[in-house]
């Protein structure tokens, strides 16, 4: 069975996803394709969907305004798989705090039960590249591109830990739910993409 | 992810540390680069206090940009327009969780650096201040912050890229209220793509290498530009954008996001205004919306606006041969 794959396109690097998604979906000879997708409608019609890196705030207002949030959280708690990325991590989170500003009052999916802390690695100009791994998912080695990175300091019991870099934790799952704080995207690297839409498959068929 | 074309793996703005004992770089252009396509689809506001900062971002802005004066105040006062007070900068750094971008004047490199210093998000080598080198840019790729610049032709994006500017907006005609500007540039970007584009289809490089010199750039950036038939960086609309109409339109012409100066807090309604920009843009292509969005705005409160042929100071020239 064909599998359609969603990028949701609000703001943020979509076109990016689609390409690491396609590469994927190409490298495993899967029967799928990828789109963007926004309206209700457009996401209620998708297998998997990846949250993209963007900024989260104007992500989850936007996505409020036209009713799609709703739409997405009962999407992913029926069971649709979804890679949370950076920003996408924050809106799969149930609080978000700012490092320097600290509690934020911003529209979120309330899916992971996870202590997340915005810009958590500092602003911009702290942003970094470093090696890290996700061995539990079979991926020991991967360029970890962190722009602006959010960090989890505690998950609940139902959330795995994938993934930590200086005991801060940057990648977690939750059943369908995989949420991490680097950008895959921006690196040639197809692996986590790989991982997402396997998963998507073994949930599907 | 796009190609990193005219990357400078030595520059000196990369830094190679450790963090905790585990290898970090900072500075890349990846990091750089990839900063300005979390923007993409957004809106970027100037901001002059920390009140507008927190405006722009509940009406959902990817980024502020503080200025000392908005635009259209900078063209009333005249004089020398310089990078903004520092204290307010970081008022506003502290009050936002969105990116918090200056700009510096055209060359100034210690006014660069003092926004590095700062720990701005991003630095905009901007012609809205009063260029302290009209002959020479900011060698960028010293800077470990990410540099916007301002182009009005492909030729002039990419002698800014293979200075180290990490994005490219329009310059349009900043201040103005006018979007007219800010459409021509664009749309002579666009035409000059699609002409090297074909020119790379069609196998021509002794033409390539032709307008390589035309445009005062090298052979690589071309060819790679040409084969990618897109800028190699986020390329955003900027200068005169008034309405949420004009924010969608821009957008309709392949514009990446939306610099929005004079705009929204020159306007008596900028609040609305705001909103609706930000709806305009991420809806660009679904017109029921953007007519929602117009719909939010009251035109009677819009700046009023100035036509380009007759000012006096064409902001847009300023930097613009180098």
């Amino acid at each position: 069975m064909s599998l359609t794959f969603g990028v949701l396109s609000v703001q943020g690097d979509v076109l990016e996803n689609i390409l690491s998604v396609e590469a994927a979906i190409n490298a495993l000879g899967i029967d799928g394709t990828v789109t963007a997708v926004r309206t209700s409608d457009e996401i209620s019609k998708v297998d998997g969907l990846v949250i993209p890196g963007g900024e989260s705030t104007t992500i989850g207002q936007l996505s409020k305004f036209n009713g799609s949030l709703k739409t997405l959280k009962e999407k992913i708690e029926q069971g649709m798989p979804v890679l949370g990325i950076c920003a996408g991590m924050v809106l799969l989170s149930n609080n978000a705090n700012d490092k320097v500003v600290g509690k934020i009052d911003q529209p979120l999916l309330n899916i992971l039960d996870i202590k997340l802390e915005r810009n958590s690695f500092g602003r911009q100009r702290e942003s970094f590249e470093s090696d890290i791994s996700l061995d539990s998912i079979g991926i020991p080695k991967f360029n970890g591109v962190f722009i602006r990175a959010p960090s989890i300091s505690d998950v609940g019991s139902d959330v795995e830990v994938l993934s930590k870099f200086n005991e801060k934790i940057i990648a977690v799952k939750k059943n369908n739910v995989i949420g991490v704080a680097f950008h895959p995207e921006l690196t040639s690297d197809i692996s986590l993409h790989k991982y997402f839409v396997n998963l998507t498959n073994t949930l599907k068929n | 992810m796009l190609p990193l074309s005219g990357e400078r793996i030595d520059a000196k703005g990369i830094l190679s540390e450790k963090l905790d004992s585990i290898d970090t770089v900072r500075g890349s252009s990846r990091l750089k680069r990839g900063f300005a396509h979390m923007q993409k689809n957004g809106v970027v506001m100037d901001v002059t206090n920390v009140e507008q900062a927190l405006i722009a971002q509940e009406a959902g802005a990817v980024s502020v940009m503080v200025l000392d004066k908005l635009p259209s105040e900078v063209r009333k006062a005249g004089g020398v327009a310089r990078t903004a007070s520092i204290k307010i900068i970081e008022e506003i750094m502290d009050s936002v969780t969105i990116p918090v971008m200056a700009k510096c004047r055209i060359g100034h490199v210690s006014e660069a650096l003092v926004l590095q210093e700062t720990d701005v998000d991003m630095i905009d080598e901007s012609e809205v201040l009063t260029p302290a080198d009209e002959l020479r840019h900011i060698w960028k790729w010293d800077l470990t912050t990410p540099v916007v610049n301002g182009a009005r032709s492909l030729a002039e994006a990419l002698r800014r890229i293979e200075e180290g500017a990490s994005m490219i907006r329009t310059k349009g005609e900043p201040g103005t209220g006018n979007v007219a500007e800010a459409i021509t540039h664009i749309k002579k970007v666009n035409d000059e793509l699609r002409t090297i584009k074909s020119i790379y289809d069609s196998g021509d490089n002794q033409d390539l290498v032709r307008i390589s010199r035309e445009f005062k750039v090298s052979y690589d950036i071309v060819e790679q530009t040409a084969k990618l038939g897109r800028l190699p960086v986020v390329n955003f609309a900027a200068g005169g954008i008034a309405t949420p109409a004009d924010a969608a339109y821009l957008m309709s012409l392949g514009c990446d996001g939306i610099f929005v100066g004079s705009g929204i807090f020159s306007a008596d309604d900028a609040q609305q205004r705001a909103n609706a920009i930000v709806l305009a843009t991420t809806f660009w292509n679904e017109s029921d919306k953007v007519k929602e969005a117009q719909k939010m705005i009251d035109e009677r409160q819009s700046i009023h606006g100035l036509d380009v042929k007759t000012l006096d100071l064409r902001m847009q020239d300023r930097g613009g041969s180098a």
